[in-house]
């Protein structure tokens, strides 16, 4: 075996995954590499024997490779891959991590993200079967998430009577396919996995093939992964023991920096030289991609956790507009017009998909219309930010432009992307200044603006207690104005409907034009049933905290319905209404609600309530 | 910038530079974060690992030590050596309630031993201190289930891990959102292997626990394993007899659960060139994971580290 005892031997890492259709043997394959390359203790190997003998009593002393690589309860009791297990092993030449991927579509999650650490794919087909739709979607999401070496490995060739022809006929298909994605460099080879045929040694089975081994292709694989030449830091944690140092702590993730360099933190401008790169081990005259450094500038700047040091000759572009691919990874689809926390290197922001230009079938590559992405879909998209980033295009640069998007509600992490390029219309379009402001409108109405937001089912009395308070308002001298969801949909929201992605875009609208009153110095009421948490929320956050006070009618459904106003719930449960929201569409109640009226109750004494509330907050002097 | 030729960086450089970006994104991303610290060769690495990460500053979060109360005694002088070093801040919790009933894993066995003194007392700190990260140094290449979890491992607020849902991880750009309550364990040495720690010990000059190394020690052969007799606790069964073995230890735990084996290995060369020649795994000497196969990932969606 040759580990490598006297030094951590120089040579490159290679991280690598194994991926393929399901049944085409990808655990045994690499259970059975693991075995040539002599990695496997005699304990596991002893416990091997034992689970293959009760898990195949028929097959007498052969090893079922696969048990040696799949790790969880379920995936032995259902005899399949469901998430990456990471190997780890090194022959005489180098050392390997090894992700194995599993191959159904259900679980393409988890197969992209053993993919987004890799520089290789060994990509594994049934030599009776041929290219799979599997084996176009594992080859589209390696080239995808930036895999450009992939070594086809046709396997079960005992299965064809080790039929040279048909080896052939398969790996010029894929060299096809795989010339089509972008994948730069294709080996093919011919393998037996359960025999080793070609995997840690040559085959006496196939003397046709004169090729390397399996082991011998990724023993001479490039492992250098792309590396992008401008220097780049995004600063992961400011170092302050005391007043007489400052450094920015991070690992750089594209080129080298040396002492004296001008460097800028983006997306500002300032600029600074470097002073000094300070690590444990000592001061460093130089550092470069890979690295985690502490870097000191010349002079005192603004820089935080997810600015970007980088070369001040070369910066990296600035945007907050962009089109990418994104891999849906979430339960519940994309909704565009929502709001996502997108990091982006150690960077965390306010992300909306602004539009799904098509999606990518992964199995055909075939683009199709789409107004939503469901869970394992590709879509590529335009995306906007609240704030600007300095990025790189994914393909430069994996750190600065590979994202994931975390849903607000419930922090999963729904979505991975690689970014393309900046949309120009954002760095065209300025804020303009202007003498008379909010504050200047509030004095001369002599009132603090602010948007009460009524939300709640249909026919829970939002837009009956909404008119009342904006009438005891008036009369109290306040300059109001009453937003109803059911109004804005006639003008300014005709367009919309009431499927998901068309609700997210109505509160999105109504909550703008909302901002745009307050701003004017208006008390406005915003009455709409505003179903989703998380649309709440944005709409919260484009107020100061005591400009909006969200109001919760909070009536039971079955009261909603007794009273059905507008007839609406009854037309909805004979199915003549779809998406009928407490029906056959979600409402997500409020955790918190500034005010949470009990709906059930007389209107004119919620509505009082509700005033009472709003007196205080004028008495308290709220800050506006 | 400087274009000269980029001086190659070994294996060992690339995994530190990883480990010690997950120190920074932990200590910029959470609130609480602790580090687990079990005395043994890893909680070592990662000690080192968290100096060098925030240097010249101090590490900014303490060490936790559950201790189970039978750890080796050497194990314990260490980690009180460790702790007078005066740069960290060294927390100590044993579950009392198992100490009051009296647990012990030579009357109750490998198994309620380890959940009620190990894993319960670790979720019983964590809830008491209000940790909402805890970094450990469990490796993918030590056990199977371990081979499949995230570096950035999502814990419910019962502390439970689902293998099922683990939130997919890309690149390193890691999810660090939780809730309050919601817990994270983060494993910095996720894609080291043990020959990686012990050439990293010998490449830093990393203290470690004399144990590892090969000396005579009194033991005793119990259940096919070597026994150190660490005190008088071990009460002797009939027919056994102390004998004194040269021995080391390849991994450290409760010292009545963790075999010993015969080796003259008393160098960090010589551990290294055992454990290249070694066809064994690591963790054949812990007792407690030779219940049914698959014991780590049921203990792991416990709360087990």
């Amino acid at each position: 075996m040759g580990a490598p005892t006297t030094t951590d031997a120089g040579k490159g890492l290679l991280r690598f995954i194994t991926c393929g259709s399901v049944d085409d043997g990808k655990s045994t394959l690499l259970g059975r590499l693991l075995y040539d390359a002599g990695t496997v203790p005699e304990d596991q190997l002893a416990a091997l024997a034992r689970d293959s003998r009760r898990l195949h009593a028929d097959a007498g002393d052969a090893l079922d490779f696969a048990l040696l690589t799949d790790g969880l309860d379920a995936e032995r009791e259902q005899g399949i891959t469901i998430d990456v297990a990471y190997r780890y092993f090194h022959t005489a030449r180098r050392s390997f991590i090894v992700a194995d991927c599993p191959g159904h579509e259900q679980y393409t999650r988890n197969m992209a993200t053993g993919a987004s650490n890799a520089e290789l794919a060994v990509v594994l087909v049934d030599a009776r079967k041929g290219l799979l739709p599997q084996t176009r979607r594992h080859t589209y999401i390696c080239s995808l998430l930036g895999i450009r070496q992939v070594v086809l490995a046709v396997n079960k060739m005992d299965l064809v009577d080790g039929d040279e022809a048909v080896y052939r006929g398969i790996s010029e298909a894929y060299r096809a396919l795989a010339q089509t994605l972008g994948i730069a460099s294709v080996a093919c080879l011919p393998v037996i996995a359960p025999g080793g045929d070609n995997v840690g040694a040559r085959s006496a089975r196939m003397p046709w093939y004169r090729g390397p081994s399996l082991l011998e292709l990724l023993e001479s694989a490039d492992a250098a992964p792309a590396r992008a030449v401008d220097f780049r830091m995004p600063v992961q944690w400011v170092n302050r023991p005391d007043q007489s140092f400052r450094g920015y702590a991070g690992t750089i993730c594209g080129g080298r920096v040396a002492r004296g360099d001008e460097v800028v933190v983006q997306p500002g401008v300032q600029r600074a030289r470097i002073e000094r790169i300070v690590t444990a081990d000592g001061d460093l005259d130089s550092a470069g991609d890979g690295q985690a450094v502490t870097l000191c500038l010349d002079r005192e700047l603004d820089a935080s956790r997810g600015d970007v040091i980088a070369d001040a000759l070369r910066p990296a572009p600035v945007a907050d507009q962009f089109t990418c691919h994104l891999l849906w990874l979430g339960d519940s689809a994309l909704l565009p017009n929502r709001a996502y926390w997108l990091k982006l290197g150690t960077r965390t922001v306010n992300a909306r998909v602004m539009a799904i230009k098509h999606k990518v079938d992964v199995n055909s590559q075939a683009r199709l219309a789409a107004r939503h992405l469901e869970l394992n879909e590709v879509g590529y998209c335009t995306l906007g930010l609240d704030e600007e980033v300095a990025f790189e295009a994914y393909a430069d640069n994996r750190t600065l432009g590979g994202f994931i998007l975390i849903d607000r509600q419930s922090n999963a992490t729904v979505a991975c992307g690689m970014l393309d390029f900046a949309l120009g219309r954002s760095a065209n379009v300025h804020w303009q200044h202007v003498d008379i402001d909010k504050s200047v409108r509030a004095a001369s109405k002599g009132q603090q603006p602010l948007c009460l937001w009524f939300t709640g089912l249909s026919g829970a009395g939002k837009s009956t207690i909404a008119n009342l308070v904006e009438r005891r308002l008036h009369a109290l001298g306040c300059h109001t104005y009453l937003l109803d969801g059911d109004n804005v949909r006639h003008g300014i929201n005709r367009d919309l409907g009431f499927t998901p992605e068309d609700r997210v875009e109505n509160i999105r609208r109504i909550a703008e034009v909302a901002h745009l009153m307050v701003d004017a110095g208006l008390i406005v009421l915003v009455s709409v049933i505003s179903p989703y948490r998380s649309e709440r929320q944005s709409a919260r956050e484009l107020f100061a905290a005591a400009e909006f006070m969200e109001v919760f009618v909070d009536t039971p459904l079955e009261e909603c319905e007794r009273r059905d106003p507008k007839g609406l719930y009854r037309k909805a449960r004979a199915g003549a209404i779809r998406n009928f929201t407490g029906i056959d569409a979600p409402y997500e109640r409020p955790e918190a609600p500034d005010i949470h009226l009990a709906g059930a109750g007389r209107s004119e004494e919620l509505a009082e309530q509700v005033v009472a509330r709003i007196v205080a907050t004028f008495d308290g002097g709220a800050d506006g | 910038m400087s274009t000269d030729n980029a001086p190659t960086h070994s294996h060992l450089d690339d995994l530190e530079a990883e480990s010690i970006h997950i120190f920074r994104e932990v200590a910029a991303s959470f609130r609480h974060p602790v580090m687990l610290y079990s005395i043994g060769k890893d909680s070592s690495v990662l000690l080192h690992l968290l100096r060098k990460a925030f240097y010249p500053a101090k590490p900014p979060l303490p060490l936790l030590h559950v201790d189970t109360t039978w750890k080796f005694r050497e194990m314990i002088a260490f980690r009180d050596r460790v702790a007078a070093a005066g740069d960290v801040q060294v927390l100590v919790h044993i579950n009392e309630e198992g100490v009051r009933q009296g647990i012990s894993p030579l009357v109750h066995g490998a198994t309620v031993h380890t959940d009620v003194m190990k894993t319960q007392a670790l979720k019983q700190a964590l809830d008491r201190y209000g940790f909402d990260a805890a970094i450990g140094g469990a490796r993918r290449d030590e056990e199977k289930s371990r081979a499949k979890e995230r570096v950035f491992s999502f814990r419910n607020a019962q502390h439970r891990w689902d293998p099922k849902r683990q939130r997919p991880e890309f690149w390193h750009t890691f999810n660090t959102q939780i809730r309050r309550g919601e817990s994270v364990r983060v494993f910095p040495l996720s894609n080291w292997t043990e020959m990686d720690v012990w050439l990293y010990i010998r490449r830093e000059n990393i203290p470690v626990v004399p144990l590892y190394f090969a000396k005579p020690r009194p033991v005793v052969a119990r259940d096919g394993a070597l026994i150190m007799v660490d005190d008088e606790r071990l009460a002797l069964r009939e027919g056994e007899t102390v004998e004194m073995r040269e021995v080391r230890f390849r991994t450290l735990g409760c010292y009545p659960l963790t075999g010993a084996v015969e080796s003259g290995a008393d160098t960090l060369d010589k551990i290294i060139r055992e454990m290249a020649d070694s066809r064994s795994s690591e963790r054949q000497g812990r007792v407690i994971d030779h219940d049914p196969t698959a014991s780590m990932e049921r203990k792991k969606q416990e709360g087990y580290f």
